[in-house]
């Protein structure tokens, strides 16, 4: 693996930037699109599920609403919708720049966008329709798997046929990750689907697939595609270099080794071998070990210039997705502990573990990578910079409430389950006010979504913008990616 | 080629090697499990799930309770489900073999449901579960459990005797009735037909989940000697 630093990538003129610009531009834009939609509907779905939770009455009457289908849905239009989606934009959009090339077909892959998302709506769909297998994150009907499964896996394998075109020599950070992602989630999710649905093993040998498929979802997909925009876009908005880069890969080797056991932590106290629980706890400790590099590669050269985090809301989005990979790394460490696993398994201390991954790790990364790639894909300005703000301060606020309240109730439900005296409606009851803040942290949360849909819409859409903009250019240098014409401060 | 075939094989294998010991190296393990057969009773347990439970099951599962309710007892060393009565003593992996689809839950919002059936063993067993699917809150200001009276069809009396299974409930309209429909009725069977109350002479041996050894499978489907017949304990 190259060891030169992420910001010295690829620095092709000007010109190679607009053609490979251009050339993905359509379909990123499109998968973007697609990404918001997504995002806009998994926050209504579970913006009613989390209501639901403290409100039973609310929307109790239809049987597609009820909770047991509103909440799966929620989570398959919010991973398989704008997880999958966002991922797949940024990953096009990342390759084609690091590896220098232009992407051929472009249309073609427009179509398998289409086609992914037309296969995502027929599914969450069928959720709420009543075919759900009750699988997390593989609830929707068995029989659209292969489907999306060949879907998705033609896109990654055309995404990462961009490296055979490439001119860039390098192979940078981010690109490792990205790879992996684009492998991984075909293999897992193929391996899965096969062990639970095709030819079902038995008994709670299911759970462990379950367990091993839930874990690796979020560790192989959400989190590395977070990682590759973060190692791609701190270094170059701080103008300063990933520290101790030459660890990077051991970081990379590390996490992928071990994080592929850690779901089976999740299975303290079910009724599996004892040794697979233990094995996923040893797991969840050795993480930190590339936690601690990753940490030294990212939080060296924030920490060397805090400042620009004032000038930079997109900045802001990656830095706190960095954090958030740092916190939600820590707390698998800490359910492992012996002694907490008992109180945070079957809580929502457990359940707010993955929206840390999912929301604070994964979708900060993705709002700040499209902040930075959009206009320079339609070489316009924001409509609104003041919408960006917002929804930089609604999301964040909406997730440290509703991650506290879900952390916090959580642990106050853990113990009192562990305590056989206290009743079970007293439980139940003391862990409504937690739902209820975690429910308000949703609603900003909705509220920052409809903020960022509005601007991207206007963005490319709009056509006053469009005129806007044309009757007072922004300098090209200022779209056509800056990062590749200025050199990075040694 | 070069780093990026590096980048792939490194990331295939570390994918496999947890694969080749979680899911593979478990259904290798245990997923031989056989059932136990009790001389003395002339039964296998656990028993066959079928007729309408076993519909019950796909009506468990396209409602989505496993988000609220879990279905694992745990051991003393992992919290006070026994304490909670949710079961004797904590689950064992033999008790899943026979269901089409495991969900164990991860989440408590509401009890555990393994041994839904143990505690719901009064004759009017299945009114109160209907009444509680239809509106947990008729008795309980704070319920948290979700009505399903979308389970329920009201059906008029005009020129019918009120059916067997009508609900007692006061909120529906004179001349109309209550019933529980099909797939209510599956779920309701399926919920009494949770119980784990045979103790497994192996497994109450170990008292553990079994160890992922080969043998496992063949042993558990040998005849046990009549010696071993569990003493089955009378549920509260
Ligand atoms: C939103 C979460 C939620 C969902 C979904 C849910 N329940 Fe419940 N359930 C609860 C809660 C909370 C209780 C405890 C009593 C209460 O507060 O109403 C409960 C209690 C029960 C009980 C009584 C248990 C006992 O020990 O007395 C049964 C039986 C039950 N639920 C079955 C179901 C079934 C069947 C479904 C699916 C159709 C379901 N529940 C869906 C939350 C839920």
């Amino acid at each position: 693996m190259s060891a030169a630093p992420e910001h010295s990538s690829a620095r092709p003129p000007a010109a190679e930037a607009a053609a490979i610009d251009a050339s993905i531009r359509v379909p990123v834009l499109v998968l973007l699109g697609f990404a918001v939609f997504w995002l806009l509907g998994a926050t209504a779905l579970g913006l009613a599920a989390a209501i639901k939770l403290h409100t039973p009455s609310f929307l109790a009457q239809c049987e597609f609403l009820t909770y047991g289908r509103v909440y799966p849905a929620a989570l398959n239009a919010f991973a398989w919708g704008w997880g999958v989606n966002a991922g797949l934009a940024v990953a096009l959009w990342l390759m084609a720049r690091l590896a220098r090339a232009t992407l051929p077909g472009a249309g073609l892959l427009t179509v398998a966008a289409v086609a992914w998302n037309v296969g995502v709506k027929l599914g969450v769909l069928g959720i709420l329709a009543g075919w759900s297998s009750s699988v997390t994150w593989l609830e929707m009907p068995r029989h659209l798997m292969p489907f999306l499964l060949v879907v998705f896996t033609l896109i990654a394998a055309w995404i990462v046929g961009l490296l055979r075109r490439g001119a860039s020599p390098r192979l940078y950070a981010s690109q490792w990750w990205l790879l992996s992602a684009l492998f991984w989630l075909p293999w897992v999710w193929s391996a899965a689907g096969a062990m639970l649905f095709l030819a079902p093993v038995r008994g709670t040998v299911q759970s462990v697939v379950a367990a091993w498929f839930g874990h690796n979802f979020l560790a192989l997909w959400f989190a590395p595609l977070a990682l590759a925009v973060i190692y791609y876009l701190l270094p170059k908005l701080l103008g300063r270099p990933i520290r101790a880069y030459w660890l990077a890969p051991l970081a990379f080797w590390s996490y992928a080794v071990f994080t592929t056991w850690a779901g089976a932590a999740r299975l303290a106290g079910a009724p599996v071998p004892a040794w697979t629980p233990a094995a996923g706890e040893v797991a969840c400790f050795i993480l930190t070990l590339p936690l601690v590099v990753i940490a030294v590669n990212l939080f060296g050269p924030l920490l060397g210039n805090l400042a620009a985090l004032r000038s930079s809301v997109v900045l802001r989005f990656a830095a706190v997705a960095a954090f958030c990979f740092t916190l939600s790394t820590l707390r698998l460490a800490f359910t492992a502990l012996p002694g907490v696993a008992e109180i945070t398994r079957l809580t929502w201390f457990d359940t707010a573990s993955d929206y840390a991954v999912l929301y604070g790790e994964f979708s900060f990364a993705m709002f700040a990578a499209a902040y930075y790639l959009a206009p320079r894909l339609v070489l316009r300005p924001w409509w609104s910079a003041s919408l960006i703000n917002a929804h930089f301060c609604l999301s964040f606020t909406g997730h440290v409430i509703a991650m506290f309240a879900l952390t916090v109730g959580g642990w106050i439900q853990g113990q009192e389950l562990a305590d056989g005296k206290i009743p079970f409606a007293a439980v139940a009851a003391h862990t409504l006010p937690w739902l209820q803040a975690a429910t308000l942290g949703g609603l900003l949360l909705a509220i920052g979504h409809l903020a960022f849909a509005v601007n991207l819409v206007k963005l490319v859409l709009c056509p006053q913008h469009r005129a806007a903009s044309a009757a007072a250019p922004v300098p090209a240098s200022a779209f056509s990616a800056p990062e590749l014409e200025q050199a990075p401060a040694p | 080629m070069n780093r990026a075939s590096l980048v792939f094989l490194g990331a295939f294998l570390a994918l496999l090697l947890s694969w080749a010991a979680l899911p593979f190296g478990n259904a290798r393990g245990y997923g031989g499990l056989a059932a136990h057969v009790d001389d003395t009773e002339n039964k296998a347990y656990p028993a066959r799930i079928a007729g309408p439970a076993a519909r019950g099951a796909l009506v468990y599962a396209d409602l989505g309770c496993a988000y609220c309710h879990t279905q694992q007892v745990r051991g003393d060393a992992d919290g006070a489900d026994v304490a909670r009565h949710w079961g004797e003593r904590q689950s064992y992996a033999r008790e899943y073999i026979r269901e089409p689809r495991v969900l164990l839950g991860a989440l408590r919002a509401g009890p555990d449901l393994r041994n839904v059936g143990a505690r719901y063993n009064t004759a009017d067993a299945a009114e109160r579960l209907y009444k509680l699917l239809y509106n947990p809150a008729a008795d309980n200001q704070t319920a948290l459990m979700p009505q399903h009276a979308f389970l329920f069809e009201q059906r008029s009396l005009e020129g019918r005797q009120p059916s067997a299974n009508a609900l007692k409930v006061s909120s529906v309209r004179s001349g109309f009735e209550l019933v529980p429909t099909e797939r209510a009725e599956s779920l309701v069977a399926y919920l009494l037909s949770l119980k784990d109350t045979y103790d497994y002479p192996e497994e109450k041996r170990l008292n553990t989940p079994p160890a992922p050894k080969k043998e496992g499978s063949h042993q558990a489907s040998e005849p046990k000697p009549a010696a071993a017949k569990p003493a089955e304990a009378p549920k509260k």
